[in-house]
């Protein structure tokens, strides 16, 4: 599914990495557990998360994760956007709670990594 | 040969991964092998982050040889009192400071452990902790 796709359905709003609206994603991870998504073997992977702030972008960047949603309106500072741009990286604020957003993406055909 | 040298201040979550993310270019520019660059960049900012979370202050030297990438972590801190018992998945002695960062589930170093092909850790309480860990390619 592409992130234009996913966009409406999170009613979320992108706030870095636009030029990459229309690149594919399989897989979804959520967790606020960044030991977690390091032993993560996947890439190219969606992170739905509720942290939001700098080691969730330098945890992105290590396990090779460019697709990020701060969900439960969390917002991502100017230093977040600014690492985030960085490397590249999609970041997506969402209203939804991590269990209605990981719900509405799983209904709509979008993979668990377990 | 290259050698990267980085300092690493205890608490400070604000530049922790710095040295990952240098290590990560410099590596990329050498055109390592891309998992070869993660196991190597995932063990060394859960090595950073340990320290950042644990220590008061410590240095972290990279080594780039011919086929090997060998990172040395050496702080000055209060150590760890049971290597076996850090080595074990979910034993955590981290803060809630570091936990509010998502940290601190007690899997940093298994974690070293699974990326590394090899990780050796010593360590003594009250003065600090030395984690060697090398990758082939």
């Amino acid at each position: 599914m592409k992130i234009e796709k996913i966009i409406p359905l999170l009613k979320a709003k992108i706030v870095c990495g636009e030029r990459r609206i229309n690149d594919e994603i399989c897989n979804v991870f959520s967790s606020d557990l960044m030991s977690d998504v390091l032993t993560l073997d996947s890439e190219n992977i969606l992170l739905l998360t509720g942290l939001a702030n700098v080691q969730t972008i330098r945890t992105a960047e290590m396990a090779e994760i460019h697709y990020i949603v701060f969900v439960r309106n969390k917002k991502a500072t100017e230093e977040i956007i600014q690492l985030a741009e960085e490397h590249e990286m999609v970041i997506l604020e969402s209203p939804f709670s991590m269990f209605k957003a990981s719900g509405i993406l799983y209904a709509n055909g979008l993979n668990p990594l377990f | 040969m290259i050698e990267l040298k980085f300092h690493i201040s205890g608490g400070d979550f604000d530049t922790a991964g710095t040295a990952s993310s240098e290590t990560k270019k410099i590596l990329k520019q050498l055109n390592i092998d891309s998992k070869v660059i993660k196991r190597t960049v995932v063990a060394l900012y859960e090595g950073e982050v340990n320290i950042a979370a644990h220590a008061w202050k410590g240095e972290v030297a990279v080594t780039v040889k011919d086929h090997q990438i060998v990172a040395l972590l050496k702080d000055e801190g209060p150590g760890i009192a049971d290597i076996n018992m850090a080595m074990l998945e979910g034993f955590s002695t981290a803060s809630p400071k570091v936990r509010e960062m998502g940290f601190g589930a007690g899997m940093g170093l298994p974690n070293m452990k699974k990326n590394a092909d090899l990780l050796e850790v010593e360590s003594t309480p009250g003065v600090g902790t030395t984690v060697r860990m090398s990758f082939d390619f």
